[in-house]
């Protein structure tokens, strides 16, 4: 894997930056909302990243229960930042694309509330890892985030089981939903290129938190070293 | 544009403040391992 990760890297931006193009000069302009609607290629692309992520972490975070395997854990645990880094991606595109279109910032509505419920379940998540100090705090977070899965569902879902300020879905969306194919290619890369960037991530993350468990390790094991010494 | 070129300026913000944190945090580590191995 780190022979072939400078190569992935380079895949990586590649189409990160073909992805850019695509968006700003090869999309269309959209007739109602104009340019502002170019944001939707950084926005919904974070977001489905962002749930690719979580289900990631569901399934290391159950993988984890049944094995107690500290590599597994690691994974959970680097899918869960990533997910939390492009689902703040998500909270702050939205903003910033509402205001010229809606004319406000922020509004309570089904999706955009339960995003932010997201987003505050899987910060959680991480602090109770960061902070707390009992021992078992990996099975506790594994637990934790079966519960935040399930809001995940609950935020694809929102825009079809209630009334929105978010408009309804445009990508399976039923009759009269859909793209321009030029926006649908734009789209597409730019997720590719998401996606790769949110692999490329979670492997940085991963082996960071491989060497901390071992760092732990060794701590623990010099500091029993230690104890055993001074009891002789 | 200047909404475009704002949106894509935060994520790509997060995204490099995000690596920035990951870069901090494994020279941390590394200094933990040189002085794991020091003692």
């Amino acid at each position: 894997m780190r022979s072939f990760f400078p190569i992935f890297a380079l895949i990586t931006l590649a189409l990160l930056s073909y992805g850019l193009y695509q968006a700003l000069v090869a999309a269309p302009r959209e007739a109602t909302m104009g340019d502002a609607q170019r944001i939707f290629y950084y926005h919904v692309p974070s977001a489905w990243t962002a749930f690719l992520c979580f289900f990631a972490n569901l399934v290391a975070s159950i993988w984890y229960l049944a094995t107690r395997n500290p590599k597994v854990d690691a994974i959970a645990l680097s899918t869960a930042e990533v997910g939390v880094v492009f689902t703040t991606v998500v909270l702050v595109t939205g903003p910033i694309w509402a205001k010229p279109i809606w004319g406000i910032w922020w509004t309570w509505d089904a999706r955009l509330t339960s995003t932010l419920v997201l987003w505050l379940i899987y910060v959680s998540y991480l602090l109770l890892r960061r902070y707390s100090t009992a021992g078992q705090n990996p099975v506790l977070a594994s637990v934790l985030a079966i519960f935040g899965a399930a809001d995940v569902v609950f935020v694809y879902m929102a825009i079809r089981w209630f009334r929105t300020q978010h408009p309804q879905p445009v990508i399976g969306g039923g009759e009269g939903s859909g793209l321009d194919p030029r926006m649908w290619n734009a789209l597409l890369v730019n997720w590719l290129g998401f996606l790769a960037l949110a692999g490329l991530v979670i492997y940085l993350r991963y082996r960071l938190e491989r060497l901390r468990q071992q760092v732990e390790e060794a701590h623990a094991m010099k500091a029993i070293a230690g104890t055993t010494r001074s009891t002789r | 544009m200047k909404w475009v070129y704002a949106a894509y300026g935060a994520a790509w913000a997060i995204h490099i403040v995000y690596l920035l944190i990951l870069t901090r945090g494994y020279q941390r580590l590394r200094e933990d391992v040189r002085d794991l191995d020091r003692s």
